[in-house]
């Protein structure tokens, strides 16, 4: 499903490059962690599988794509196949929770019947139900990143991309996102999360990608943030 | 994309940059209303034209007694020279009518026209010359009769109007050249201020526009409601500068120089409505072109 092969990123004006020869592949249905401190690399991971940025060099497969050929005009569409989900939650504050989700589907130009009957619905999936009228200072931190989850799929994508979605909230609240992503996952979706919350990563015993500096210094199915390396 | 989603973009959109949107709706007034007014300068000089040049006259004035111009050596022209003039004047090619203006004539004529005014009262039967009235087919010809008869005997001057419409006319090419000039700045000014708005707004709607480039809206669907706000507000301002453009020639025109002769050679409420599909055509794809070519500049995807 997402496929980084020999992939290197180097940021205009930067010395130090972000990813150094990285080798992942995730399969359909995969749920994965990337961890690692911050600055190792984990949200450039993302922003390239999202074709937010280009690798430098190496290939770089997300939905049968090679990313690097996609021309500009092409990027949208690959878009709407994949979900994501930051930190910082990204809802647009004007707007109430069922206008936010059906933001989403309202610019990819779906019908107002589709978006009536898949807005509710989201919303119930991730635990929402009747909060669709507020505003989103209305809500907690946590309901507020449910949101973020629901609009991001809504459109049933096939991958959905997390950069720290737990990073603004607290432990308890934390847990009750990454099993929503959980559910979301055994539904079918490919899940990537990039995470440094040592925890949650613990909690769920799933495949891990460490990062240090750009590079993948472990890779382990079922495992731990800081189990020690070659250890499983 | 539903029109009524684009539309409530559109409207939100512009409230929230409502001062951007009101200085270019009235820039965009400013540079059309400057516009209109040369170019209607410019059709009022062309109607002019037309209704004086079928009226243009050139006045070949006959030497009296009193006359002191150096060519009636002090004789007032004699029965042999005036017909021989006359002669000559209908035998011309490019001469259209003829007519004789006696001195009797010319004082009633003068007594009419200055009914009001108290130097009448000086003035005697003789003091204004017998005159030929000359007629051109091609007013633009009149300098033909003029070279002919200046020097001929019995001829104290001639005169001929269309050096007086000439002024008038340069006068008005001037005020539609200046105009025109001021016209081109402002549109400048105002595809500026276009580019400048379209900025800013993108910059309010930076959090929505990341959101859409993430849920993989085409990049027409992030354009679009810009280059509509903008169409929005450059044909509110073409609007209102055909209004004001209407309004003044009704004001200024029509009330104020209806009393004087000249009502039929003006332009009227016509000649603001043939106008109008050009400016606004003009500013429409100002604005659209100004648009696109910002949007690719800034809203990179």
């Amino acid at each position: 499903m997402i496929r980084f092969d020999n992939v290197s990123k180097v940021y205009p004006r930067s010395t130090r490059p972000a990813l150094t020869d990285v080798n992942v592949n995730v399969e359909r249905g995969e749920f994965v962690f990337v961890v690692g401190p911050s600055g190792s690399g984990k949200s450039t991971m993302l922003r390239l599988a999202l074709r937010e940025e280009k690798a430098t060099s190496g290939t770089v497969l997300v939905a049968g794509q090679d990313l690097s050929g996609l021309s500009a005009r092409k990027v949208p569409r690959f878009r709407r196949g994949i979900g994501a989900v930051f930190q910082d939650f990204r809802l647009l504050p004007g707007k109430t929770v069922d206008q936010n989700v059906a933001f989403a589907l309202q610019v990819i130009g779906k019908p107002t019947s589709a978006i009536r009957q898949l807005v509710p619905e989201t919303l119930e999936m991730v635990g929402l139900e009747g909060k669709g009228k507020r505003l989103p200072h209305q809500l907690s931190g946590g309901e507020q990143q449910r949101v973020a989850i629901a609009r991001a799929v809504v459109n049933k994508p096939q991958i959905l991309l997390c950069d720290e979605p737990t990073g603004n909230l607290d432990p308890k609240i934390s847990l009750d996102i990454v099993h929503l992503l959980d559910r979301i996952n055994r539904s079918g979706t490919t899940v990537v999360m990039a995470t440094h919350d040592a925890d949650t990563v613990n909690e769920m015993r799933r495949r891990v990608v460490q990062l240090e500096d750009g590079v993948v210094v472990r890779d382990a199915e079922d495992a731990t943030y800081l189990a020690p390396e070659g250890e499983k | 994309m539903k029109a009524g989603f684009i539309a409530g973009e559109v409207w939100s959109g512009l409230r929230r940059n409502l001062s951007m949107a009101l200085s270019v709706i009235l820039v965009t007034m400013v540079s059309m209303f400057l516009l209109g007014m040369g170019l209607l300068a410019q059709r009022q000089a062309d109607t002019m034209k037309g209704y004086w040049y079928d009226r243009i006259q050139v006045s070949i004035y006959l030497c009296t007694d009193t006359s002191l111009q150096p060519n009636c050596q002090g004789q007032a022209a004699t029965e042999a020279q005036q017909e021989s003039i006359e002669n000559q004047l209908k035998a011309m090619p490019e001469v259209k009518e003829v007519f004789h203006e006696s001195e009797a004539e010319a004082f009633a004529r003068f007594k009419e026209q200055f009914r009001n005014s108290p130097i009448t009262g000086n003035v005697q039967q003789g003091d204004i010359p017998q005159s030929f009235r000359v007629q051109l087919s091609d007013p633009t010809k009149y300098a033909v009769v003029t070279s002919q008869f200046e020097r001929a005997p019995g001829v104290a001057s001639v005169q001929d109007q269309e050096k007086v419409l000439k002024r008038f006319f340069q006068i008005i090419n001037w005020i539609t050249v200046f105009s025109v000039f001021l016209a081109g700045l402002m549109v400048v000014c105002a595809a500026l201020l276009m580019a400048t708005t379209i900025r800013q707004a993108a910059f309010i709607r930076r959090r929505e526009i990341g959101i859409m480039r993430l849920v993989g809206a085409s990049n027409w669907t992030i354009r679009m409601p810009f280059i509509i706000e903008m169409l929005v507000v450059a044909t509110l301002g073409v609007g209102l500068a055909v209004g004001m453009l209407w309004l003044g020639l009704r004001l200024i025109f029509n009330l104020g120089f209806n009393q004087v002769v000249l009502n039929k050679a003006l332009i009227g409420a016509n000649d603001v409505w043939a106008l109008t599909p050009w400016l606004f055509g003009g500013v429409i794809v100002i604005a659209v072109l100004t648009s696109v070519v910002t949007l690719r500049r800034y809203l990179r995807v």
